[in-house]
């Protein structure tokens, strides 16, 4: 299986997957959990973009159009940019905010 | 916080429920599928295999040291490492304007927002965030539970793929397509942009306490 084909692409994107839930579950630092995230998202896009290359005639024959694996693979990006900038300004504003009460906890809400 | 005992028992039972998942997914689904499935033979690596493997080593490597690493900074760096080499992983999809924007929205845009937020929130060391993570144990139990999933679908189900059709220059249809057939999602996500400007904007900023 040495000729790269769908289902190389396939395992680089899984794998990236997993690190990227494996990120997410353990970081401590609310911006390696952000950083888990990218990871995640990436690892979807790679899948849609393979996709798009490889698998462009439906299973009736139509033509998909080949394009639409990039399209996708390109909104998923501003989207992911999007969300990587407001979830940091939410990390922000939370550090800004403990800086002048308590640091002991994120949990003000709590009982 | 529980105590000692009862931690121990909890990570005895879930490491029993990972196996015992592992076991029975390779058991039912993973082996008679992979019986089933045509074994290819094996054809002769070209260079553009080569430098798939090379890619992909890179980006795993990358996403690898972004997931254990102890120092946050290596974390980033790791996390460099990974979009390059997805952006590479474009190149050889022949999606050239895609690895571009990758480079120039992930690499020169979200990158560098994480570097300032690592670098801002650097001095915070005592924050207990009360999020309990999983810790490097848990961290590995998941890993091991979602790889043979992923895995078997990516390598064992029968894709119908076609012989790939030329290469071309992607740019172009992909400007053509952004203003006809997905005018919409275009115009959806420039509003999705605005929204978040403006979002990012109150969220981050510093409140003027009134006096």
């Amino acid at each position: 299986m040495l000729q790269v084909s769908l289902p190389h692409f396939l395992v680089v994107g899984a794998l990236l997957f997993a690190l990227g839930l494996v990120t997410v579950s353990t970081r401590r630092n609310a911006v390696g959990v952000l950083m888990g995230v990218e990871l995640l998202l990436n690892a979807a896009n790679v899948n849609f973009v393979a996709f798009g290359r490889y698998m462009s005639t439906a299973a009736d024959g139509r033509l998909v159009d080949p394009m639409s694996g990039q399209i996708f693979g390109l909104f998923v990006i501003v989207l992911a940019a999007a969300e990587a900038a407001v979830g940091l300004a939410i990390v922000l504003s939370i550090f800004q905010t403990f800086k002048t009460i308590d640091v002991r906890s994120a949990d003000l809400m709590r009982e | 916080m529980k105590s000692n005992a009862g931690k121990l028992i909890f990570w005895v039972i879930v490491t029993a429920l990972v196996v015992a998942f592992v076991v029975s997914i390779s058991t039912r689904a993973i082996l008679p599928a992979a019986e089933a499935s045509p074994q290819p033979g094996a054809e002769p690596a070209g260079l553009r295999d080569i430098l798939f493997y090379a890619v992909a080593a890179f980006t795993i490597g990358g996403a690898a040291a972004v997931a254990l690493s102890r120092n946050i900074l290596w974390s980033a760096i790791g996390l460099l490492t990974a979009l390059l080499g997805v952006g590479g992983i474009y190149v050889l999809l022949s999606a050239d304007f895609l690895a571009v924007a990758q480079l120039l929205i992930y690499i020169g845009g979200v990158l560098v927002l994480i570097l300032f937020a690592v670098m801002l929130t650097n001095r915070i060391v005592d924050v207990n965030v009360s999020n309990t993570s999983a810790g490097l144990y848990g961290g590995v139990l998941i890993f091991v539970a979602a790889v043979p999933v992923l895995l078997t679908v990516a390598l064992v189900t029968p894709w119908r793929q076609q012989a790939l059709a030329a290469a071309v220059y992607s740019t172009k249809p992909l400007g053509y397509a952004l203003l006809t057939r997905w005018l919409l999602p275009f115009e959806v996500a420039s509003l999705i942009l605005l929204a978040t400007l403006i979002g990012a904007i109150v969220i981050a900023r510093k409140e003027i306490k009134a006096d």
